[in-house]
């Protein structure tokens, strides 16, 4: 009894700094699900396309949503739309360049108005988004889905939590040097971004 | 094959051509767009609800494909019109002299 006690206050105690302690989450996705919707609407012409080669890191504290931090890296070669001529433009140097440069990027700074409802946390991210070799810095509405233990059920055999990332947001391709001004009528300068991605971190 | 029979042959495929081009674009699905090779395939990650998608091969042809199609008759029917009908050959009318009786 006597040294059940301590050793029951000392096992409390690690499980606290445990839960206390953040987790690293990797969005490289084994069930290929993670993507990069993109969608421009030009007077002429819709384009809608994905993304699919996602990976990264992100640091995430349950006890501390706000101290979030990470980058998700997007391969810019997996960014396919239907057309076989859209997508050789695309990919071309004039347009993406993804020869040169393969890596689109976001590298989280600031997180602002955090709100963390349960399992779910709604926050503004600052962060340098960067793509064709241009880096800006922009903001980013977020909503962070923590679901602890549920790694097994996704791969089974792995036992770990989850990290659900979704953002909305728009850019514009003239900011990044991507044809500015050209095609406006069927090449949108605005971009429509969904992300839905998940992270695991493994226990 | 004679110049009447090649001018109707040309018309006529020229015809199926468009027929058959407009019949398989809307049998494809009429894609007012631009032809495609790959069409999304949305999946549902129950754990995570997460909308992934995946591209399948798939050959769905647009307006581009309408407009080859009828390029093609076009240019098809335009050869038709090299090939001139001959007129049938008849006998040259004998000649008659007014002065003679």
């Amino acid at each position: 009894m006597k040294t059940t006690l301590p050793a029951i206050l000392v096992i409390t105690l690690l499980t606290r700094f445990a839960q206390a302690t953040p987790e690293k989450f990797d969005f490289k996705d084994p069930k290929g699900v993670n993507n990069a919707a993109f969608k421009l609407d030009a007077p002429l012409e819709a384009v809608n396309g994905s993304a699919s080669g996602i990976s990264g890191m992100v640091t995430f504290d349950p006890e501390n949503p706000g101290a979030t931090s990470g980058k998700i890296v997007v391969d810019s070669r997996s960014l396919m739309v239907p057309n076989p001529m859209q997508k050789q433009h695309m990919q071309n140097r004039e347009w993406l360049d993804v020869a040169g440069h393969p890596e689109i990027t976001f590298e989280t700074k600031e997180f602002k108005n955090v709100k963390t409802d349960g399992d779910v946390t709604k926050a503004d991210v600052t962060g340098t988004f960067t793509l064709k070799g241009v880096s800006k810095e922009i903001t980013v509405p977020v909503t962070l889905t923590y679901l602890k233990d549920k790694l097994g059920e996704r791969v089974p055999n792995m036992h770990g939590d989850l990290l659900v990332i979704r953002a909305s947001f728009k850019i514009k391709r003239s900011d990044f040097n991507i044809m500015p001004g050209q095609y406006e009528d069927k090449v949108s300068d605005e971009i429509d971004i969904s992300l839905s991605i998940a992270g695991a971190a493994r226990k | 094959m004679n110049a009447s029979r090649m001018k109707t042959n040309l018309r006529r495929t020229s015809a199926i051509l468009l027929i058959a081009a407009i019949a398989f674009w809307i049998y494809a699905g009429a894609n007012p767009g631009w032809t495609r090779t790959a069409v999304p395939v949305k999946t549902l990650d129950k754990v995570t609800g997460i909308e992934g998608v995946s591209w399948q091969k798939q050959f769905v042809p647009g307006v581009d494909f309408l407009m080859v199609a009828a390029v093609g008759a076009g240019l098809l029917f335009g050869v038709s019109c090299f090939f001139r009908d001959r007129k049938p050959e008849t006998e040259p009318e004998p000649k008659h002299d007014s002065t003679n009786p």
